[in-house]
């Protein structure tokens, strides 16, 4: 379980996040969603400990992160998994060595065991055969989903996607999102997801928040945000026609 | 005011740098490939400047001291002098400053502009240890045997030069070269070396990790390295001549 507490966040005295408060659930989908520039994607760098928030906490289970040391935060950090927006897997080590090298870094396993595990990622994230192959030749769908094996790789307690449905077709955002949510069933973890996808908040959404010019607006379920009765919630659902038609 | 805030982040990261290596096996490991991509695969440039630097300098040198009371072994002897105490550890370092350094700010830069940088973070790596401590203790190793290739082919140069131009006796040139040597200058070379190669991985590991971006940030961030590490050898290079031969 993660729970923000009052975060504030501002750069060059422009507020950017104001005493936003949530809670998100282990063993759920997380989302977090609002336009661009509403102060997503700052809010999850407040929560993974990329930027400093300016006031307010914010507790991994029972660990508050505002109060951690740089010694503390890497220990934190290694129960950590994330997928970012472009993937960000290593250039220049195979699909095999980006997965293996959080377990390089951390764990005790053998050379083998590390193996065994590359491919039971793999796996799970149907990928087979690529191992060999480097980021440059693999498609969006296929680095999101490395990047997944990758953030997996190490049992993480916590795990982050920042916008992984962008650049890919429905389909493919579709199955990144399912895997996302079996993943998150199947070990029992907290994620939080980073989206403005309307797809994916139907899909998968379990516990939304809505952040509009970095204030939380509403908090609910995918059950319940056709309904929300939040003006500017129900400005950005059904901004796109096809929403606008489903709801007439 | 910018200059204080670029060498308090410097040292900042330096800092950063130091600390204790998560898996200091995957470090060795990491340090052995940066001793050939940063310093074997600059051998050839190396070597080719070297030997034509060697050649030019004896020619140059044969042509400015002609005069009835300079003995002909002393083109050998400048040529030698220049060769170990400037050419090859200062001359040589800036064109590594150029080459290797730019390769390091950009290679740092694109990890910073395209997230690889913070998923190391994330994971719980130390990313400026990680990305830079091997790389300064490769090229602090490998430098110095660089450096010592230099002077051979350089001194070698001017010997190629003397036996197929006559631009003067090979036998003085022979002779010339080993008149008076000190090992001491060797020394003070290998020394201004280690210096210049932490400098040049550094500045531009510096200027690299902290990218803000896309391409043509990482592109200036690469240029800047460069400008920044030459400075940086120009002014330690009298720092430590001054230090070390006054």
């Amino acid at each position: 379980m993660i729970q923000v507490s009052n975060v504030s966040k501002s750069f060059d005295g422009v507020p950017v996040l104001k005493d936003i408060s949530a809670r998100f659930e282990q063993g759920k989908t997380n989302l977090i969603i609002g336009q661009s520039g509403s102060g997503k994607t700052v809010l999850l760098k407040c929560i993974v400990g990329m930027l400093e928030c300016d006031s307010g906490s914010i507790l991994y289970d029972d660990l508050d992160l505002t109060r951690m040391n740089f010694s503390q935060r890497r220990v934190l950090r290694q129960k950590i998994g994330m997928l970012f927006q472009g993937s960000a897997l290593f250039d220049s080590l195979s699909v095999e060595e980006n997965i293996i090298f959080p377990l390089n870094m951390f764990s005790t396993m053998n050379k083998e065991e590390k193996r065994e595990r590359a491919n039971f990622c793999l796996k799970r994230v149907d990928l087979q055969n690529v191992n060999h192959m480097f980021p440059s030749e693999l498609s969006g769908g296929m680095k999101k989903r490395v990047a997944i094996a990758r953030a997996i790789a190490n049992k993480p307690s916590f795990l982050f996607c920042d916008e992984p449905n962008s650049g890919l077709d429905p389909i493919t955002a579709i199955v990144i999102d399912n895997l996302i949510k079996e993943i998150t069933k199947e070990f029992n973890i907290t994620t939080i997801i980073n989206t403005h996808d309307m797809n994916s908040v139907m899909e998968i959404g379990e516990n939304v928040a809505f952040i509009y010019k970095g204030q939380l607006w509403w908090e609910g379920s995918n059950q319940d945000i056709l309904h929300s009765g939040n003006a500017y919630l129900d400005q950005f659902v059904y901004s796109s026609k096809l929403m606008h038609k489903l709801k007439k | 005011m910018n200059f204080l805030f670029h060498t308090g982040r410097y040292f900042l990261l330096l800092v950063q740098i130091l600390k204790r290596p998560e898996n200091p096996s995957i470090y060795r490991k990491q340090i052995i490939v940066e001793m050939d991509y940063l310093g074997l695969q600059s051998l050839g440039i190396v070597s080719i400047i070297s030997v034509f630097m060697g050649a030019v300098l004896t020619i140059q040198t044969a042509f400015n001291t002609e005069h009835p009371l300079l003995p002909i072994y002393a083109i050998g002897f400048a040529t030698r002098q220049a060769i170990i105490l400037e050419f090859a550890p200062t001359i040589v370092s800036l064109i590594l400053a150029g080459k290797v350094g730019s390769r390091i700010a950009s290679e740092i830069g694109t990890m910073r502009v395209t997230e690889q940088i913070d998923a190391l973070e994330i994971m719980g790596v130390n990313a400026a240890g990680y990305l830079i401590l091997p790389k300064t203790i490769a090229m602090v190793i490998i430098n110095p045997v660089l450096i010592v290739i230099s002077m051979f082919l350089g001194i070698l140069g001017g010997y190629l030069v003397s036996l197929i131009t006559h631009v003067m006796p090979v036998g003085h040139y022979l002779y010339g070269i080993l008149f008076d040597f000190s090992p001491f200058d060797i020394f003070y070379a290998l020394i201004k070396t280690v210096v210049f190669a932490v400098i040049i991985a550094t500045v531009s590991g510096y200027y690299g990790f902290y990218t803000r971006g896309g391409a043509l940030e990482v592109g200036q961030a690469s240029t800047k390295a460069v400008v920044m590490s030459s400075i940086y050898i120009i002014l330690f290079n009298l720092i430590l001549t001054q230090l070390l031969l006054a």
